[in-house]
């Protein structure tokens, strides 16, 4: 068994763009999700809807690269305040019915042949990242770096250092807030918003801002998924996408700064470890092929991924960082 | 114990109130001499049930006063129409003067009229003292952009941090300030729901039901409180089942029955009301002050400890 590949990929992945993109979008739904108790099932449409900001603004509208990105993170904060102003006064749970067909209604909007024209239908939009990579090429990162068990090529790389640097924005962003008088008051509408109401707390407005901040967070993640290939397609933004977003930051630790930083590499790198692992396992021939064979391991992973899950939510339900005394109290 | 070895003369807050309200007759929507909040005409139904029709009602500046009435009286939701929590279909109200009605519940608060609730809303996953810091209104760092910037705040919040700690001191509840507010006993957090309310500087103090499952010796410290916020010029308005603890801390009692306002006076003339003995009392009632009566009963309904559990060790200590 090809233990050096296996540490090898998993690793790099672990540090890899992908990661990246999964840490972003948790650190977004850390805000609302963790912060403030707003259960958003649509965080992939936030991200999707910045990708394709910027995918369309480069390539059907031929704007500039920056107006671009700003469309992008414009269109993301649209959609929180298109999605706050109508549910945030309802119940909790409207804005995850709300949330999760948004997205969906979204992915199949751009989908549709008719739409085509505009946003490249099902094979979505590709080569509007040359000015990005631009930035990388005068900054002379061009070379693959080899680093001990760490392989990158120099695409990935420079992707990697901008989007670990909004990483480490966003965490100083969050950071900050949360330790602030704002973030209490995001904490205490988790907790009970009729009693934060009772104290002077405009509850609907917090609860738009946390929706706002964390979307266009998101919408980072976003942007980094169509920069690393150049490329967006609608099913980069399924409703699963949400789903891993979550088992991310609840592997992390809801409501802790670092936890979706810390989820997502982990996440990743499981699951990267679990692919490499099955398909040096399979070329043993140990197991029988009812149970493995080479086209069996991306369901395998899947399974065991679920399983993990599973077992971390029973054995240590506040996730790597959470304080455990935290989760006892659950009133109501 | 200090606030309940007062007597009559080291309180000239209750000489004030009774003083003012001696000459006040007592009947249903009567006027009194300086109203802090004045209701007129509410009316709120659900369906085809009329739950509140108020035609009018004052509440005298300065003085306590207890809302009494079977289940379903519709106290409670007079209490969510007035602060903001409901709204009614037809009705106004004014506090100060300023007119309240169409206004949303955190700005009704903000105007100086502040509520807790029944059922206690701790914030459990904030520590006791952050649950406080809350509460304190107008805050700087509350802003988003503001809150990044600690030096923008941070001087209001050693002010805001030194007004909650006096607080939890008179409440007695300086030495749980780091704990989450999740860990706190029943009976402490009816304490603390208070100390926040007042940290929002309140003129008026709406209080729902706040004896509702606390053991007697905590229940005689939270008397002592309520009766200490009229000695600091501040307003009550509280829910309450049990007769003895209304004739022993209000100066005012208003009657509901079915939603509307069916008797009002002192605590001696509305007990001993014909109407209100019908319509509230009952059969039951024997009289006086009564004290094992059916309302009672109710005290248990939010399944904390019973008013009778007087074996509770914890919470008769914390009241010590």
């Amino acid at each position: 068994m090809n233990w050096e590949l296996i540490f090898s990929e998993t690793l790099s992945q672990a540090l890899g763009p992908t990661a990246v993109v999964y840490a972003l979008a948790a650190i977004g739904l850390n805000v609302q999700f963790g912060y403030t108790g707003l259960l958003n099932f649509g965080q992939a449409a936030f991200a999707g809807v910045c990708a394709y900001g910027l995918a369309m603004g480069v390539l059907t509208f031929g704007w500039p690269f920056w107006p671009s990105v700003l469309a992008g993170l414009v269109g993301a904060a649209l959609l929180a305040l298109v999605l706050g102003v109508t549910t945030l006064r309802l119940r909790a749970d409207y804005l995850a019915i709300a949330t999760v067909a948004a997205a969906e209604a979204l992915r199949r909007l751009v989908r549709m042949v008719e739409m085509s024209p505009w946003t490249g239908g099902a094979e979505g939009l590709r080569g509007f990242s040359d000015t990005f990579r631009d930035y990388g090429r005068e900054l002379g990162i061009t070379q693959n770096l080899r680093l001990g068990p760490l392989f990158f090529t120099g695409t990935n790389l420079w992707v990697m250092i901008v989007g670990w640097g909004l990483v480490a924005v966003t965490l100083l962003v969050v950071w900050l807030a949360m330790r602030s008088p704002w973030g209490r008051v995001l904490k205490s509408i988790r907790e009970d918003e009729d009693a934060a109401r009772s104290l002077g707390k405009n509850v609907f407005s917090y609860k738009v801002q946390a929706l706002l901040l964390g979307g266009v967070i998101g919408g980072l993640a976003g942007l980094i998924q169509g920069l690393r290939f150049g490329n967006v397609a609608p099913d980069q933004f399924h409703t699963t996408f949400t789903f891993y977003v979550y088992a991310v930051l609840i592997l992390g630790g809801v409501a802790r700064v670092f936890g979706p930083v810390v989820g997502a590499v982990l996440f990743w790198g499981i699951y990267n470890f679990l692919n490499q692992f099955l398909r040096e396992l399979e070329k043993l021939k140990v197991l029988p092929t009812s149970i493995l064979t080479a086209d069996k391991v991306d369901a395998l992973v899947f399974i065991l991924l679920g399983a993990g899950i599973i077992a971390l939510l029973i054995f240590r339900p506040q996730g790597i960082f959470g304080d455990r005394r935290e989760i006892s109290f659950h009133v109501r | 114990m200090s606030d309940d070895e007062l007597t009559t003369t080291d309180l000239p807050g209750r000489e004030r109130a009774r003083a003012a309200l001696a000459d006040v007759a007592a009947e249903p929507g009567v006027a009194k001499p300086d109203p802090i909040l004045v209701v007129d005409k509410v009316i709120r139904r659900f369906g085809g049930l009329v739950a509140v029709n108020v035609d009018h009602l004052e509440i005298q500046r300065g003085s306590i006063t207890a809302i009494i009435g079977p289940n379903g009286a519709g106290k409670t939701t007079l209490f969510n129409l007035l602060t903001g929590f409901d709204r009614p279909q037809s009705g106004e109200w004014t506090f100060n003067g300023q007119p309240l009605q169409g206004k949303r519940a955190h700005q009704i608060a903000r105007a100086g009229m502040v509520r807790t609730f029944q059922l206690t809303k701790a914030l459990s996953r904030l520590t006791v003292l952050d649950n406080m810091r809350l509460g304190a209104t107008g805050q700087w760092g509350e802003r988003f952009w503001a809150g990044l910037l600690p030096f923008v705040w941070r001087g209001q919040e050693q002010e805001i941090t030194r007004r909650a700690e006096e607080l939890l001191t008179w409440f007695k509840l300086d030495s749980k300030r780091d704990d989450f507010a999740g860990s706190l006993s029943g009976g402490q957090r009816k304490l603390l729901e208070m100390a926040r309310a007042l940290m929002v500087q309140p003129q008026l103090v709406m209080l729902d039901e706040p004896m509702a499952g606390v053991n007697p010796a905590l229940t005689q410290s939270l008397l002592g409180h309520v009766k200490q916020l009229r000695e600091r010029g501040m307003t009550v308005v509280f829910i309450e089942h049990d007769m003895d603890m209304v004739h022993d801390v209000s100066d005012w009692v208003v009657v509901m029955g079915e939603g509307q306002v069916i008797a009002e006076g002192t605590p001696d003339q509305v007990m001993s009301d014909p109407r209100v003995i019908d319509a509230y009392l009952g059969a039951h009632h024997n009289g006086a002050a009564g004290t094992e009566d059916g309302p009672e009963a109710a005290k248990t309904e939010d399944g904390q400890e019973t008013a009778t559990e007087q074996s509770a060790a914890p919470d008769r200590q914390e009241a010590e």
